[in-house]
């Protein structure tokens, strides 16, 4: 079957940007969208495959939630938790003003 | 570099006939000699390795067993925790992050008498194939500088390689340690998904990830695998499999071996690839393996199905970045906002390729694509999982080759897709979740350069014990 190329637009590439929560410039949406275009292109041969009857497999273990002993073991410091906040007051993390009101 | 290997090294110093310090303090010399060229180590811990390795002769000055790896010095991919120094995974985003705790597989070398020599260098957040993402600069080829060591564990293949540690450690997502152990000419082993603790290991593609070691020879790979395998209570995705001494399973018989070639790892490689794979079939049929021709058609829809599954996981292991509790953090403007926070410190924090697969995984996830690219890569996935099923049934091991060129030169691969091509052969190990091996198989001298180029066995899971013994054989073969 032959690939047709996926149409993505700089639009799109800013809305999936937004999702990501990453700040990107007009010129380095442009650049990804060419290349992700490129990439889900390729992905696209997938659409070839014939899954019909074929469960979904998220993972290689058949295990799923294995629990531990409700026992209390060792656990951080306050000290240790907080020790790579890139912003601290006291004993809490300072972050910008969330709720409304005059922008800090 | 005629340099004994992990086993030996440990066996010198146990009887007392090697000092754990003396050995600690070549090996630093070394690693100061050379690491300006190679840029394998991001960070040395010079006092820490030193002081450990007194502590070692000191325990068997009185009498007491440090464990196999005494003495061993080890270099850590930065992806895995260490209170010892940093945890940066080679990213702006990280730097100067300490980890309050070691990671398991760190706890359990250092409790067999391994010494932590240092943290190597890697492409960011392991996400590519040639160490060239690293935000700490590139890593450099021992056997040739202008070329790549691959990735993403370059810095711990490169390490390794230039003998600059006994063993190292890598991860592996979709061929993370078996490639760049291919092109730097060393053993790399990519246990089956749970073997091996990754309690401690920052996440990329959590149904993907394996830790594994570089080493040597396979006797090492095998030695350190034997230390590190097995269930841990922080980690729920360990496998409470128990794991088997390897030395009880007898070494692998050629004439009982069935040794599986695909047709489809047969097409694509260069010269000195298909030679190097002929050789090793060639020395298997002499020494009376049988040779079965096996089909793996789902071989070609690998790299695709990957590049769904893998970063649609690391966007959503990644979303932890947002620069509030650790992690880089934008300098906060006047009147904006947390999102605003969130969105700038990612973006000045993550290098190009990550937000690349940010991007990829978001956009496969989002609402009206998800049935058409991430569902329909979990459905391949079970039948790529189920052909390896029915290969396995014909034969013990896989054999190809573990990328299909040898180290190409460092800026030589710049349009993505390409890149994500050297991982053909390596990336359906890790979507089925089964083990692979990387060996030195041959050396490609096209270029006017000796160039390592590496053979894959692969196994079915848990079958560790039959891929190491295959292993042996084979190297025993290729070193005839």
């Amino acid at each position: 079957m032959a690939e047709s190329p996926t149409s993505l637009s700089s639009k799109d590439v800013a809305h999936v940007a937004r999702l990501a929560r990453l700040h990107l410039d007009d010129a380095t949406i442009e650049s990804y969208r060419t290349q992700l275009a490129s990439v889900l292109t390729h992905i696209a041969r997938l659409g070839n495959v014939d899954t019909a009857g074929v469960d979904p497999m998220a993972h290689p273990l058949d295990t799923v939630n294995r629990l531990d002993d409700d026992e209390p073991g060792p656990v951080l410091t306050l000290d240790q938790v907080l020790m790579n906040a890139p912003a601290r007051e006291g004993d809490f993390i300072a972050v910008p003003k969330v709720l409304g009101g005059d922008s800090a | 570099m005629n340099r004994p290997d992990a086993t030996a090294v440990a066996a010198a110093i146990r009887s007392g006939a090697l000092r754990a310090v003396d050995h600690a303090r070549a090996t630093l010399d070394a690693i100061d000699t050379a690491n300006p060229g190679l840029n394998a180590y991001h960070e040395v811990f010079h006092d820490a390795a030193l002081e450990r390795a007194a502590a070692i002769d000191a325990m068997i000055a009185a009498g007491r067993d440090p464990g196999p790896l005494a003495g061993v010095c080890v270099a850590v991919k930065d992806n895995i925790a260490t209170t010892l120094g940093q945890t940066t995974c080679s990213s702006r985003m990280l730097t100067g992050y300490r980890s309050p705790f070691d990671a398991t597989v760190v706890t359990r070398l250092v409790g067999a008498g391994a010494v932590i020599v240092g943290k190597t260098n890697m492409d960011e957040f392991a996400m590519g194939s040639s160490s060239e993402t690293c935000a700490w600069g590139v890593v450099r080829n021992p056997h040739d500088p202008t070329r790549t060591p691959g990735g993403s564990s370059g810095g711990s293949a490169a390490a390794m390689a230039a003998r600059l540690c006994d063993l190292s450690l890598g991860s592996d997502t979709g061929g993370s340690i078996r490639q760049p152990a291919a092109f730097c000419g060393i053993v790399g082993l990519k246990p089956t998904y749970g073997r091996i603790s990754r309690w401690g290991l920052v996440a990329f593609g959590s149904s993907l990830d394996q830790i594994g070691p570089f080493t040597s020879t396979v006797r090492d790979a095998a030695l350190a695998y034997g230390v590190m395998a097995g269930v841990d209570a922080h980690d729920s995705t360990s496998a409470p499999v128990p794991v088997e001494d390897w030395q009880a399973t007898p070494p692998a018989d050629p004439r009982a071996l069935r040794v599986g070639v695909p047709s489809q790892y047969l097409r694509n490689n260069d010269p000195a690839v298909t030679e190097a794979l002929e050789r090793a079939l060639g020395l298997l049929r002499a020494a009376g393996a049988t040779i079965v021709d096996i089909d793996l058609p789902m071989t070609d829809h690998g790299i695709s199905t990957y590049y769904v599954i893998a970063p649609a996981e690391a966007s959503s292991n990644l979303a932890r970045f947002d620069g509030i509790r650790y992690g880089h953090r934008a300098t906060q403007r006047a009147g904006e906002g947390l999102e605003e926070l969130y969105a700038r410190s990612r973006s000045e924090g993550f290098g190009a390729e990550v937000q690349r697969r940010i991007m990829l995984g978001t956009y496969v996830l989002s609402s009206g694509y998800y049935d058409a690219y991430y569902d329909r890569a979990l459905r391949i996935r079970r039948l790529i999982k189920q052909e390896f099923d029915t290969a396995f049934a014909q034969c013990d091991v896989i054999l190809g080759p573990t990328a299909p060129t040898a180290a190409f030169t460092i800026g030589g691969v710049t349009d993505p897709l390409q890149m994500y091509m050297n991982d053909v052969y390596t990336v359906n190990t890790n979507i089925a979740g089964i083990a692979g091996i990387s060996l030195p198989g041959g050396i490609d001298r096209s270029s006017g350069h000796a160039l390592p180029v590496g053979l894959q066995l692969q196994a079915p899971a848990f079958a560790e014990s039959r891929l190491l013994r295959a292993s042996e054989l084979l190297e025993r073969l290729l070193s005839a």
